[in-house]
């Protein structure tokens, strides 16, 4: 157990080092990800928001901690992986005793550390800018929207691995991850609440793991109704579906690793 | 005792066949067409414990596809490979802390960072305890002079630096089986002594087996008792250095500085023409007509200077391969 401690301990803070030589580039990504302040400020002067179930103030709540969520559950490896693949970086990985997996999600977790001061700043001159900053959930909420974001980011970066397992069958398998942007963006809560879907489209979201890469952390940071058990018990069934076959993929794909480039 | 094995090790990858121009990439679009290239075919050796193996081919003669089976980074399509009791492919962790693959041109040091940062992720991974580590990376950044340099950025290193860390690196965890492809490659010619030597020095020490390619024929001669030949995917020598040169270099390469200029047919009689320079003219002369060939060179030509030496290992393999491929 203390070894793996120490792995753990030893391969974050050399990834959040690295990734500190790049604090200027993930400070423009942090900025990258604003769409949900921009959704909000498009829904607070639209006529539609009326038709919407929440006051302008519970609306700022959405999508501040949305804001929040998207940021801490981007999600690259794919990128990286394919790259990695392509340039036979993938190969020194392979042959250390540490399933690689790891060393992604380290890295992840890493460059979240790294967005925190940069996340702050931009919640806190929204918070100051005022507009529905009042009524925010007791801090126990948030502890637990948070952990909840955590569980978000780790089905997103399952979903992603899963798909990246068709690196070793295409050389081009990131477009695939742009083929889902669209789902996800729609369908997970980042430009509306579900709640403001038509009913049939809030069952077809319901029926992806989208919703609970946003919608569902968003609302409960936020401090909005959620049903908390179904919502992590549906988190928990994807995850149980998206492992196994990440591991299934993962042993597929390594028999058609050419090692290229290495 | 031996501890690796290969049994008609094969190799083939599907790569697609694309014509070229307009019409090709138009049928390539639609109709993909894709075939099956040999890389490795039917190789079989064994390696003792502790030996250095030097493995030489020219480039795309299966070298590193041979390294990548052995390593259990690719699967074998035909054959069998055991390595330390183990089979590769299933990359058990066992296995896996048992061997390390030296790849002169692909870096596993993390770039912005210096090698330090790597060399504790190394013993993390590997269950190294901080003191083991601590201890062992002095060792061995001792050996192959290594000091404050393992505390700059990888990327402000030069090459012989980078290569000398990547080493330390990927020894860490004290590998009792080591796959080095290239690894002196791009490296001036005193890095690659040093390189050499700590090899050399590490085999002594630990009594790990080495099985390496290189382009310089410096590293086999300096290294390797045994060498295995490899050409179009076949392994066709395994065997001794010093018999392969004796069985290959029934000549000797006499170089001589005259005292003026002649022309190539001057030559003629005097062994083969290796090359001619100005005044400096260089003969292979085969070893049985040696001293009568010196004599008439001395009598023929103003000879200045006359040196006679063993032609160089790389142009006595190099010849092999001309003539494996003619053949």
């Amino acid at each position: 157990m203390s070894r793996t401690l120490r792995l753990a301990r030893v391969l974050l803070s050399v990834q959040y080092a690295y990734m500190l030589e790049y604090r200027a580039e993930i400070a423009l990504w942090a900025l990258s990800g604003l769409l949900p302040l921009i959704m909000l400020a498009l829904w607070s002067g639209a006529a539609a928001a009326a038709d919407l179930s929440l006051s302008p103030a519970e609306l700022t709540r959405y999508f501040l901690a949305a804001f929040v969520v998207r940021q801490f559950t981007v999600v690259w490896v794919i990128h990286i992986f394919e790259e990695d693949a392509l340039q036979g970086r993938l190969s020194p990985y392979l042959l250390q005793p540490l399933h690689p997996f790891w060393r992604y999600l380290a890295s992840h977790i890493a460059e979240q550390a790294t967005r925190v001061p940069f996340v702050l700043a931009i919640v806190l001159a929204v918070w100051l800018l005022g507009a529905g900053a009042s009524g925010w959930p007791p801090p126990s909420t948030w502890l637990l929207g948070l952990l909840v974001t955590h569980l978000a980011f780790l089905l997103r970066f399952l979903l992603q691995s899963v798909i990246t397992m068709a690196c070793f069958w295409s050389e081009r398998a990131a477009a695939l991850d742009r083929l889902l942007l669209i789902p996800y963006l729609f369908l997970s809560g980042l430009v509306a609440p579900l709640e403001a879907f038509p009913p049939g489209l809030r069952r077809l979201a319901a029926a992806t793991p989208f919703p609970s890469m946003v919608d569902f952390p968003a609302r409960l940071l936020s401090g909005g109704e959620v049903d908390l058990l179904g919502g992590l018990a549906t988190m928990a069934a994807w995850i149980a579906l998206l492992l196994p076959l990440y591991l299934l993929l993962w042993r597929a794909g390594l028999r058609r690793y050419a090692a290229m480039g290495a | 005792m031996a501890i690796i094995h290969a049994r008609g090790l094969g190799k083939s990858f599907r790569v697609a066949d694309k014509m070229p121009g307009l019409g090709g990439t138009l049928r390539h679009f639609f109709a993909r067409r894709l075939k099956d290239i040999p890389a490795v075919r039917d190789v079989s050796f064994t390696i003792e414990s502790g030996e250095v193996v030097g493995f030489l081919g020219a480039n795309g003669a299966g070298k590193t596809t041979t390294l990548k089976m052995l390593t259990g980074l690719i699967e074998p399509s035909a054959g069998e490979v055991e390595v330390a009791g183990f089979r590769p492919f299933r990359r058990q962790a066992a296995f896996l802390r048992t061997i390390t693959l030296v790849m002169g041109q692909k870096q596993q040091l993390i770039w912005d960072l210096p090698p330090l940062d790597s060399l504790r992720v190394n013993a993390a991974v590997y269950g190294i305890s901080e003191p083991e580590a601590r201890r062992r990376i002095d060792e061995l950044a001792e050996m192959l002079e290594l000091g404050e340099e393992l505390r700059r950025p990888v990327r402000k290193l030069s090459l012989g630096q980078r290569m000398k860390a990547e080493l330390l690196a990927s020894l860490l965890h004290r590998p009792s089986v080591l796959f080095l492809d290239e690894p002196t490659l791009g490296l001036d010619v005193n890095a690659q002594v040093r390189v050499r030597e700590f090899l050399a020095d590490y085999n002594r020490r630990t009594g790990a087996t080495v099985l390496l390619t290189s382009h310089y024929m410096g590293d086999i001669t300096a290294l390797c008792q045994r060498v295995l030949l490899i050409h179009q995917g076949q392994l066709f020598y395994d065997g001794s250095l010093q018999e392969l040169t004796q069985q290959l270099a029934p000549y000797r390469e006499v170089c001589c500085d005259l005292g003026a200029v002649y022309p190539p047919e001057a030559f003629r009689g005097f062994g083969e023409l290796e090359s001619l320079a100005g005044h400096r003219v260089r003969l292979l002369v085969s070893r049985d007509q040696l001293t009568g060939t010196i004599s008439r060179l001395l009598s023929t030509f103003p000879v200045l200077d006359l040196e006679v030496s063993d032609p160089p290992v790389e142009e006595i393999i190099g010849r092999l391969f001309r003539e494996a491929a003619v053949a």
